[in-house]
C-alpha cells in the first residue's frame, strides 16, 4: 500500500475500515462497501478491530447449515472499568450478513455466549467485540456448509 | 408450535461472586421471511427479535436477534451472582408478543 | 468378512472417496446427561445381513452428537414437553385426556414404545404408535384422529416413545401375521426403485459409513424416530422420512401408514433390534 498505516487511519471511516478488513470480507469491487462492511463499520464506529482477545468457535464442517452451533469468548476482567459491551456475529455469505449482537454488562461475569445459527453456504463467519472504551477485536472461522445425501 | 414455550436452566444455588452458566431455549419457528411454502408464496418473517436476562430487575445480558438465528433459539451465557434473587427471562416476538419466565437462585454462603 | 477386516476395507474405501476425518462411525459412547448409558452398538443375530448394528448417532459430527447427549441441549425435548401437555389435555366428545385412562405416562408408557410396531388383530395388520393414538382417540375419546404429521401427532408420539428412552428395541415377530409383513418389508428394502434405481439397501447396507455428497451414510435404523432433524429444525416422523428418502430416489412414494410402509417399519425395527430407543434423537 502507498499509504502508511497511520495515514490510512486518518482517512474517512469507510476507507479505514476497508483497509483493516480481512480479505474474506472484501467483495470483488473493493471500492464499494459490502453490506457486511457497512455492518462492521457501524459496529466498530470506524475503528480497526485487532485480532486478539476474542475467540470464535464454530464447526469446521456444519452437519446442516440450518442449525450451526457457535460460541464466542472474550478475554476481559468484566468489571466496571473494563468490560465487553457487545459482540456481533456477521455471516457475509448469507443474504443478510447480520446474525446477532450480544450485549454484556459487568454483571455477566464473563463475556461468553453460545447460540445456533443458519448459514446459507460455506463462508467465513466473523465475530467482533467492542469494549466499553470503544476498542474493538475480531476473530473469524471458515465453516463448510454441505449439501446432504440426495438433496434429502 | 402452539404457544412458544421457554425452557431455562439455572443452578438453584451459587456461592457469592460465583459466575454461573445459564442456558435457555424457546420453541419458535423463526420464520426468516425467505422461505417459500408449498403453495409457492413467500412466508412472511416472524422471529424472536430480542432476548433479555435480568437479575433482580437489572439487565445482565441481552441480544438483538436477526433471522439467521436457527429455529427454537438457544442461548447460553454467564452471570455473576452476588446475592440471591430472581432471574427474569424475556423473549420479544416480531408480532408484539412477549414470552417470559423466571428462576430463583439462592446463595450458599 | 471379520468385523476388523470390514472396518479396514471400509476405511480404505471411504478414504479413497472422501476426507479421512469422517470415514467410519465414531468410537464414542452415548450417555445422556452423564447418567443414562445408551446402547448404540449391538452384535447382530446370525440371520442378520450385517455383523454389527449401529445407531445413526455414531455417524454424526461431534457437535450433533453433543446435542443429543444433553437433555437440555436437545431441542427435541421441547416436543416431549409439548407431548406431555397434549397427554394431559382433554380432547373429544367424552371429555377425556390420555391421562384419564393411562394416568402418569412415565409409568403406564414406560417401555411401551420399544415394542412397537405390534400386531393388531382387529385390523389384521401391524400397528405403530401414531396409529394406536388415533385408534384410541376414535374408540375411547370420541375424538378426531390426528392427520399424518400434524404437530400433535408428532409431539405425542415423541412423548410416548421417550418413555422408552434407553430401552432396547424389541418387537414380537411371532404375533399374528408379523412374519409375513416382515417378509414384505424385507422385499421393499432390497427393491430398486425410481429414476435413480436405488433400494434402501443400496445406501444403507452397501454404503453405510461412506459419503453421499457430504452426508455420512448411516445404517438407516429407526430407533431414534421421531427425530429432531437439524435440516427442518423440528421433529421428523418415521413415515415422513420413508417418503422423503423414496422421493429422493425419484420414485413415487407410498402414503404414510400404507401397507408398504407399515411392512417396512416392521422390517426396520427388526434390523435395528437391540439398539436403545433414542427418541428424540438429533440427526442432520
Amino acid at each position: 500500500m502507498k499509504l502508511s498505516r497511520r495515514r490510512a487511519l486518518h482517512l474517512s471511516a469507510g476507507a479505514a475500515v476497508l483497509a483493516a478488513i480481512p480479505a474474506s470480507l472484501l467483495s470483488a469491487a473493493a471500492a464499494d462497501a459490502t453490506p457486511a462492511d457497512e455492518r462492521l463499520q457501524q459496529f466498530t464506529g470506524g475503528r480497526t478491530p485487532l485480532r486478539d482477545k476474542i475467540t470464535l468457535t464454530a464447526p469446521e464442517i456444519a452437519e446442516n447449515g440450518n442449525t450451526v452451533p457457535v460460541s464466542i469468548h472474550v478475554d476481559s476482567p468484566m468489571n466496571r472499568h473494563s468490560y465487553v459491551e457487545a459482540v456481533t456475529l456477521l455471516a457475509p455469505g448469507n443474504p443478510n450478513p447480520g446474525v446477532i449482537t450480544f450485549h454484556f454488562t459487568p454483571n455477566s461475569g464473563s463475556a461468553d455466549a453460545t447460540t445456533r445459527i443458519r448459514l446459507a453456504k460455506t463462508q467465513t463467519l466473523i465475530a467482533v467485540a467492542r469494549l466499553n472504551d470503544g476498542t474493538v477485536f475480531m476473530d473469524e472461522k471458515n465453516v463448510k456448509v454441505t449439501i446432504g445425501g440426495c438433496g434429502g | 408450535m402452539a404457544t412458544p414455550k421457554p425452557r431455562v436452566k439455572v443452578p438453584r444455588r451459587a456461592a457469592a461472586g460465583e459466575i454461573i452458566t445459564i442456558k435457555t431455549l424457546i420453541s419458535h419457528k423463526m420464520e426468516s421471511g425467505r422461505r417459500i411454502n408449498k403453495q409457492g408464496s413467500l412466508v412472511p418473517r416472524q422471529i424472536i427479535n430480542k432476548f433479555r436476562c435480568d437479575f433482580n430487575g437489572e439487565t445482565v445480558f441481552s441480544c438483538d436477534i436477526e433471522p439467521a438465528i436457527a429455529s427454537n433459539p438457544y442461548f447460553s451465557f454467564k452471570a455473576r451472582v452476588d446475592a440471591g434473587g430472581v432471574f427474569t427471562f424475556t423473549w420479544s416476538d416480531d408480532n408484539g408478543d412477549v414470552y417470559s419466565t423466571q428462576k430463583t437462585i439462592e446463595l450458599t454462603s | 468378512m471379520t468385523l476388523v477386516a470390514t472396518l479396514i476395507v471400509g476405511a480404505l474405501l471411504s478414504v479413497a472417496i472422501t476426507e479421512p476425518s469422517q470415514a467410519e462411525p465414531v468410537d464414542d459412547s452415548l450417555i445422556i446427561d452423564g447418567e443414562l448409558q445408551m446402547t448404540t452398538r449391538v452384535k447382530a443375530p446370525p440371520e442378520h445381513p450385517l455383523d454389527e448394528i449401529l445407531s445413526g448417532w455414531l455417524y454424526r459430527t461431534p457437535e450433533t452428537r453433543a446435542m443429543e447427549a444433553d437433555s437440555f441441549e436437545n431441542p427435541g425435548m421441547l416436543y416431549v414437553e409439548q407431548g406431555e401437555d397434549i397427554w394431559n389435555q382433554t380432547s373429544g366428545a367424552l371429555g377425556r385426556s390420555c391421562a384419564t385412562c393411562h394416568g402418569d405416562a412415565t409409568l403406564s408408557m414406560n417401555g411401551v414404545g420399544a415394542h412397537y410396531p405390534k400386531w393388531h388383530a382387529a385390523s389384521e395388520r401391524p400397528i405403530n404408535i401414531e396409529l394406536r393414538i388415533n385408534q384410541c382417540r376414535i374408540e375411547n375419546m370420541a375424538a378426531e384422529p390426528y392427520a399424518f404429521d400434524s404437530e400433535e401427532q408428532k409431539a405425542l408420539t415423541t412423548y410416548i416413545k421417550y418413555q422408552s428412552l434407553g430401552q432396547p428395541v424389541a418387537i414380537d415377530l411371532d404375533a399374528g401375521g408379523m412374519r409375513s409383513w416382515w417378509g414384505e418389508g424385507k422385499n421393499l428394502y432390497y427393491r430398486r426403485m425410481g429414476q435413480l434405481n436405488l433400494a434402501c439397501a443400496s445406501c444403507h447396507e452397501n454404503y453405510s459409513g461412506r459419503h453421499l455428497r457430504a452426508d455420512h451414510l448411516s445404517q438407516g435404523n429407526s430407533n431414534g424416530f421421531p427425530t429432531y432433524r437439524l435440516k427442518q429444525a423440528s421433529m421428523v416422523s418415521l413415515h415422513n422420512r420413508f417418503r422423503g428418502c423414496i422421493r429422493d430416489t425419484r420414485a413415487e412414494f407410498p402414503p404414510a401408514f400404507s401397507d408398504e410402509l407399515m411392512a417396512l417399519e416392521v422390517y426396520l425395527a427388526w434390523r435395528g433390534a437391540g439398539l436403545s430407543v433414542e427418541t428424540p434423537a438429533v440427526r442432520q
